[in-house]
């Protein structure tokens, strides 16, 4: 386990912000962590990568104690935050330049590795203009493109997409699924389950500072009930003669019956073969796949309601 | 060791070259120095009986309140830094990230260097007439460096604790004010006796009558010992203090 933390605890002032949390990390995998706003993900991406102290827990990053050998945790990771650490005022090239002379590549290394990652991160053409003229996509490639400078092993991603437009973030999950081909593993953070989801082998929703699940993207899935179909009608009665074919939830002011699914062309067949043998045929069919809100909703009220 | 001046090294290339670029800054430091000596000694320095033409008393002054505006943008500097994602890309690297304050205060001096040069050739071709040795320009200019050197290091740390831009420039304000209350634009004597302690014990006083000395030829007496007491003193409380809190804004 390249990741590996046990009793995570930290609290500002007196209001805990992580309350006991425990995971681990496979090298060479994507672990993804889940959460709202104010749920301890930024904090322990930040406790992690040795910005800040933990109050309490085992920490190893790398084979080393976070907490006793940060300079070696430093030399093994790289942190992209939420915000962009690009000088707006040097070129995209001066960026690279400079953070492979601190990594003490020397003038030809820093160089020839920055114009590398330029190619890879397909910033060539804006190589040498300066960073404040770029897009909020360009931004955080470059940003992305500075943690890569020195190999690291581990890298730390704070919500890699939050505030791109669609084009901007399937770039760059390309380019993290780029970065995991090579070997690296990768510690995300995320609001977007579809994130979750499409990048990472494992994910654990963050509540409160408490971990509220974890497991790939289908255990969690399975949690919230997974897919589900949602059939509109013209006619109460032809919604009775569905729902009594298929069963499923009736909606009958809205005359829609929503049924579980798997999600495949196959099963909508089954479905739609079945209802033309009963004579009905839906005015509207839309799938539905469970959103982070579902994840939060079964996963908060399963513990927050009093039975 | 060698890491540690090599990273300094890339650190002041760094802010060398985003002071270069950083047109507000260069103004700020540069251009607004020279509009306030042109008012003082065209509007204000008629009217000032300093016993000698009013020039060759305004100059120190100038040079000490471009020191002012040099710090506080270095402050602003330091600040956007510790409240960017910038501070956490380098603590989070294996390096010793204070190296971003000595890039700072290095390219701090470097911009004071330059705008007091350009304000000494502006004031010349207005009528500056300095009766100075080489060795007391030496002199001189050893003293404003050394000056300049702390000053930079307190505004470095004030912008190590600041928690925005805005306040960081709020924080440097009284750099701003200070050389209105010494010997800078009218003779300490001039003024009410609670104003003129103030302005006989600050260091910019001394400071200012040892420069104006050692240029133009007044009396310096132990004016420059004080001086140069101040400066030392200044320089060694600043950095310690901005190692301090640049320790306590990054441990948390």
């Amino acid at each position: 386990m390249i990741v590996e933390v046990t009793g995570l605890r930290k609290a500002y002032g007196s209001t805990a912000v992580l309350d006991g949390i425990d995971l681990e990390v496979a090298e060479g995998s994507v672990f993804a962590l889940l959460g709202p706003n104010g749920a301890g993900k930024t904090t322990t991406i930040r406790i992690l990568s040795t910005l800040s102290r933990p109050d309490g827990g085992r920490l190893r990053v790398a084979g080393f104690d976070v907490v006793r050998e940060p300079a070696e945790v430093r030399g093994a990771i790289s942190v992209t935050g939420q915000y962009a650490a690009v000088d707006a005022e040097q070129t995209g090239r001066e960026n690279l330049v400079m953070v492979g002379r601190l990594m003490h590549l020397g003038r030809p290394g820093a160089k020839a590795r920055a114009a590398g990652l330029l190619e890879r991160f397909d910033l060539v053409d804006a190589a040498d203009r300066r960073v404040k003229t770029y897009s909020g996509g360009m931004r955080r490639r470059l940003d992305l493109a500075m943690s890569l400078v020195a190999a690291p092993k581990v890298i730390f991603l704070d919500e890699p997409t939050t505030g791109l437009d669609p084009a901007s973030r399937t770039t760059m999950w390309d380019a993290i699924r780029d970065l995991v081909r090579t070997g690296t593993t990768i510690f995300l953070t995320t609001q977007y389950l579809e994130e979750a989801d499409r990048l990472a082998d494992r994910i654990m929703v963050l509540d409160k500072g408490k971990v509220a699940a974890q497991g790939t993207a289908d255990d969690l899935k399975a949690r919230v009930g997974g897919d589900r179909l949602d059939l509109r009608f013209t006619s109460a009665a032809a919604l009775d003669i569905a729902a009594a074919r298929l069963g499923g939830f009736t909606d009958h002011e809205r005359l829609v019956l929503s049924v579980p699914s798997d999600g495949t062309a196959t099963h909508l067949h089954t479905v739609l073969d079945d209802l033309r043998a009963a004579a009905v045929v839906p005015a509207q069919v839309s799938s539905h796949r469970p959103t982070l809100d579902d994840v939060f909703l079964a996963l908060t009220a399963r513990e927050g309601v009093p039975a | 060791m060698s890491h540690a001046i090599a990273d300094s090294m890339t650190m002041i290339g760094r802010s060398i070259r985003l002071g270069r670029r950083n047109v507000d800054t260069l103004i700020m430091s540069i251009v607004l120095p020279l509009l306030m000596m042109a008012l003082f000694v065209y509007v204000f320095g008629g009217a000032i009986n300093t016993g000698t033409g009013y020039i060759n008393y305004v100059v120190p002054g100038i040079i000490l309140l471009c020191t002012g505006y040099g710090a506080a943008s270095t402050a602003m500097s330091v600040a956007d830094d510790m409240n960017s994602g910038m501070i956490d890309r380098l603590r989070s690297m294996p390096i010793r990230s204070f190296a971003v304050l000595t890039g700072h205060v290095t390219a701090s001096v470097a911009r004071n260097a330059l705008s007091t040069t350009i304000v000494v050739g502006a004031a010349v071709a207005m009528g500056f007439r300095p009766s100075a040795s080489p060795l007391e320009w030496l002199a001189a200019a050893g003293l404003l460096l050394l000056y300049v050197l702390a000053l930079s290091w307190l505004a470095a740390g004030l912008g190590a604790v600041a928690k925005s831009v805005e306040s960081a420039s709020a924080l440097s304000f009284f750099m701003l004010f200070l050389p209105y209350l010494s010997s800078a634009f009218v003779p300490t004597h001039t003024m009410p006796p609670f104003l003129r302690g103030i302005s006989e014990h600050q260091p910019i006083t001394p400071v200012i009558e040892t420069v104006r000395g050692l240029l133009t030829g007044t009396p310096v007496g132990d004016q420059g010992w004080i001086a140069l007491a101040w400066s030392v003193g200044l320089l060694i409380a600043s950095f310690v203090l901005a190692v301090a809190l640049y320790r306590r804004r990054v441990n948390d």
